[in-house]
């Protein structure tokens, strides 16, 4: 069939789209959430002088990161009510996803950890700082400015993963554009919608991330 | 412990690799005295600071502080491997000022110096600073509380250290070539401050440094190092004018006097 693309089935899509945006930023925010406290919760514990702690989190750490989030979406959604933990496919996924991003946050914090100079450390031992106050007053107040910008950069790239959930009855954006193409035979309208969608949600969180940067990325006193 | 053992070090020793840096050292410091280890690089004066500060350990060997062993603790008879707790509880009568100073770069001057007062020591927020700021005042920074670390020079931010290392009470002060980063002239107000907190107070000092008049004006005693051993020990008299190794004697030729 040779039709034309007729933007105003775009537009007609829209609302629909709208609703599936919500569920995207929903799973996104919660993702993102579990992403940036599961990551420094990793790289704190992969420092851990105790091998038993620092050994199993590393490989656990490194398997998720090497393995398809798909395949991890797919083993929480299978897996999970096994075990007893029956939740919707939409928690499910917002969690997988957050897991998933939590290895690569945990990355950009163990730079920014080492990127504080060693007489920082050497200073806290001098004063006799527990281990916690050189966390907390110290090193972690000059680690994380260092890296805002990398850990803003992970929403809009957790926000375009989004679609992965479709494999998991999740109707974000892209289920929303299939389902009305499945009706109407025609995708390449409601796809493009969604792509539109994508584009101005991503080009917003990217606007709010250099905000958030230059407010706090910098060592405050 | 008699107050002529205050610190002791006996049979350190300390290798990276087969690089010896301390053979087998063994010396003790008297309390309240002043004692300024001088030698080439390399020959372990300053890994003995270290590892006073904990912060590197000795591969064999005992150092204690004011009657306790520092790494050890005494089981019975037996000496065994010290708890996180007990090298934590010795290393409260310790503190160091490091050669590049640094200060907490998220916090304020006095935040600096009253941070270890409120959260280690358990004062309270007005006892600390009140003690800080009078500490400050005394290094002649009484009007840089609020200073970022930033905005300070090389020597503020020094005596700032200097405070912030005061304001915990120390038993013993390491002082780590704590000029060797700053100008000469500079550096000469550095050691002015310190000359007078040598003659006021009855702290137990450990110095490293190249600033031999410095060195000379508030030591009680001299050891030059060599190859990870002592190899000379006597007052600065006798050190400077009539040093009995030709090792040392070669050294202090060499050393460019800055103040």
């Amino acid at each position: 069939m040779n039709e034309m693309f007729e933007w105003s089935r775009v537009w007609d899509a829209m609302p629909t789209m709208l609703d599936g945006l919500v569920v995207a930023l929903q799973a996104t925010l919660i993702g993102y959430v579990i992403a940036l406290v599961l990551g420094l919760l990793f790289a704190l514990l992969r420092r851990s002088n105790n091998r038993w702690v620092s050994m199993p989190v590393g490989f656990v750490v490194e398997f998720i990161r090497s393995t398809p989030l798909l395949v991890q979406l797919f083993f929480f959604f299978y897996v999970l009510p096994l075990i007893g933990i029956s939740v919707s496919p939409l928690a499910t996924g917002a969690f997988a996803l957050g897991l998933h991003y939590a290895t690569y946050t945990s990355e950009v914090y163990r730079s920014g950890i080492d990127g504080v100079p060693p007489g920082q450390w050497e200073a806290a031992r001098a004063l006799n700082f527990s281990r916690r106050r050189t966390w907390t007053a110290v090193i972690l107040p000059q680690a994380i400015p260092r890296v805002v910008p990398a850990l803003a950069n992970y929403v809009i790239a957790m926000f375009k993963d989004t679609p992965q959930l479709l494999a998991i009855t999740v109707v974000e954006m892209l289920g929303a554009a299939v389902a009305i193409g499945s009706e109407t035979f025609r995708y390449s309208e409601p796809v493009a919608a969604a792509g539109l969608v994508y584009l101005v949600v991503a080009l917003v969180m990217a606007w709010l991330a250099r905000i958030v940067e230059r407010r706090y990325g910098q060592v405050r006193v | 412990m008699t107050g002529e053992d205050f610190i002791t070090f006996e049979g350190v020793h300390k290798a990276f690799g087969k690089n010896v840096v301390l053979d087998d050292l063994s010396f003790s410091v008297a309390s309240g005295e002043r004692v300024t280890l001088i030698g080439p690089s390399g020959s372990g004066k300053t890994t003995i600071l270290r590892m006073l500060m904990t912060l590197t350990r000795p591969d064999r060997g005992t150092i204690g502080v004011d009657g306790d062993y520092l790494y050890h603790e005494k089981r019975g008879d037996e000496l065994v491997p010290a708890s996180e707790a007990h090298i934590r509880k010795v290393r409260q009568r310790i503190t160091m000022v490091f050669q590049h100073f640094n200060l907490f770069p998220n916090m304020k001057v006095l935040r600096n110096v009253t941070e270890a007062p409120i959260h280690v020591l358990g004062k309270s927020k007005d006892e600390a600073e009140e003690r800080g700021k009078e500490l400050l005042e005394m290094v002649g920074l009484g009007d840089k509380l609020g200073a970022h670390p930033s905005q300070l020079s090389g020597g503020q931010q020094q005596r700032v250290a200097i405070a912030r290392a005061l304001a915990v009470d120390p038993d013993v002060l390491l002082l780590d070539e704590v000029t060797s980063a700053l100008d000469p002239e500079i550096a000469a107000e550095v050691l002015d401050v310190l000359r007078d907190i040598a003659r006021s107070t009855d702290t137990t000092m450990l110095l490293v440094t190249h600033a031999m008049k410095f060195a000379r004006d508030v030591s009680h005693r001299v050891l030059m190092f060599n190859e990870g051993k002592i190899i000379e020990d006597g007052t600065p008299e006798k050190l400077f004018n009539e040093p009995e190794e030709e090792r040392t004697q070669d050294f202090l030729r060499s050393v460019i006097d800055e103040t």
